[in-house]
């Protein structure tokens, strides 16, 4: 129960980070990657602001052998810089820069009753579908 | 530079890093929204609910900001419907094949000092860079 409503928090916090960035606002995020045009560079200042927080708390965090409410971490395994991570990542910023939108902002747009919104989370899910389809072995 | 809003962006950040922060600390998990999508359909059984909950929080999260100040953000209208849904399809399907997006790879794995992570935000940016440059300026799909 606990672990529930700690959860729901950490999301209710996330997409208030998420909305008062503008983050969830897809001309902000196509204006910040403009850089020969209307350029905003104002979305570099969400990392500026998340990053500082992160690494301290995460560094004192990972220092306890578990976290308070669960048996263990669960991190990603340590993989080198390998051509998966370096295609994926090219065509995750393609899709990015056609619409403005990445994961995170698409669900929170939800909140916002936007119609692009659900466009984006389903075409997210048959981008996921379809990878997953190629390359997952069950 | 007329809508450059660099506090609310910061402070936005700060709430962000609070959230990846709190979720570590008590229940050990990544805030990689792409996975915690992805987990959905994926994951066992037991390990759906949390992945219900952290995605209906950022929904509730963003009603209750847009119920306390209307203004702040309004949804886009008549952007070309096939650039979004191509751009969410490569948005999806990128993210599983980087195993991560901007919130696991830029904020949580560049928190954890991860290389890959570094080189995915990276690319994440100049790939996304590239596209609007393309979009906008050679192509000039949208304004």
């Amino acid at each position: 129960m606990k672990h529930n409503t700690i959860t729901l928090i950490c999301g209710i916090l996330f997409g208030i980070g998420l909305s008062l960035s503008q983050m969830i606002n897809p001309n902000k995020v196509l204006n910040f990657l403009d850089i020969t045009g209307a350029w905003d560079p104002s979305l570099i200042f969400v990392m500026l602001g998340a990053l500082p927080v992160a690494m301290i708390s995460f560094k004192a965090i990972l220092k306890r052998p578990a976290p308070i409410l669960a048996n263990q971490f669960q991190l990603a395994g340590k993989l080198s810089v390998n051509t998966s991570l370096i295609l994926g990542a090219s065509i995750f910023g393609i899709g990015w820069g056609m619409s403005g939108y990445c994961p995170g902002p698409a669900v929170t747009g939800l909140g916002l009753l936007s119609f692009e919104s659900v466009v984006m989370v389903v075409s997210i899910y048959l981008g996921f579908f379809v990878y997953n389809r190629i390359f997952e072995k069950k | 530079m007329e809508n450059f809003s660099p506090y609310s962006a910061m402070a936005g950040g700060a709430l962000i890093g609070i959230s990846v922060t709190l979720l570590l600390l008590f229940t050990g998990r990544i805030a990689g929204i792409s996975g915690i999508m992805n987990g959905v359909f994926n994951a066992a059984k037991s390990d759906i609910i949390w992945r219900l909950l952290f995605l209906a929080g950022l929904i509730l999260g963003a009603f209750i900001f847009q119920l306390l100040l209307p203004n702040f953000n309004t949804p886009r209208q008549n952007y070309p419907i096939l650039l979004l849904g191509t751009g969410g399809f490569l948005v999806g399907f990128g993210a599983r094949m980087a195993n991560g997006c901007i919130s696991g790879h830029g904020i949580c794995g560049i928190a954890n000092l991860s290389i890959r992570s570094i080189v995915a935000t990276i690319l994440f940016m100049t790939a996304g860079m590239a596209t609007v440059y393309i979009v906008r300026h050679v192509l000039v799909l949208s304004a």
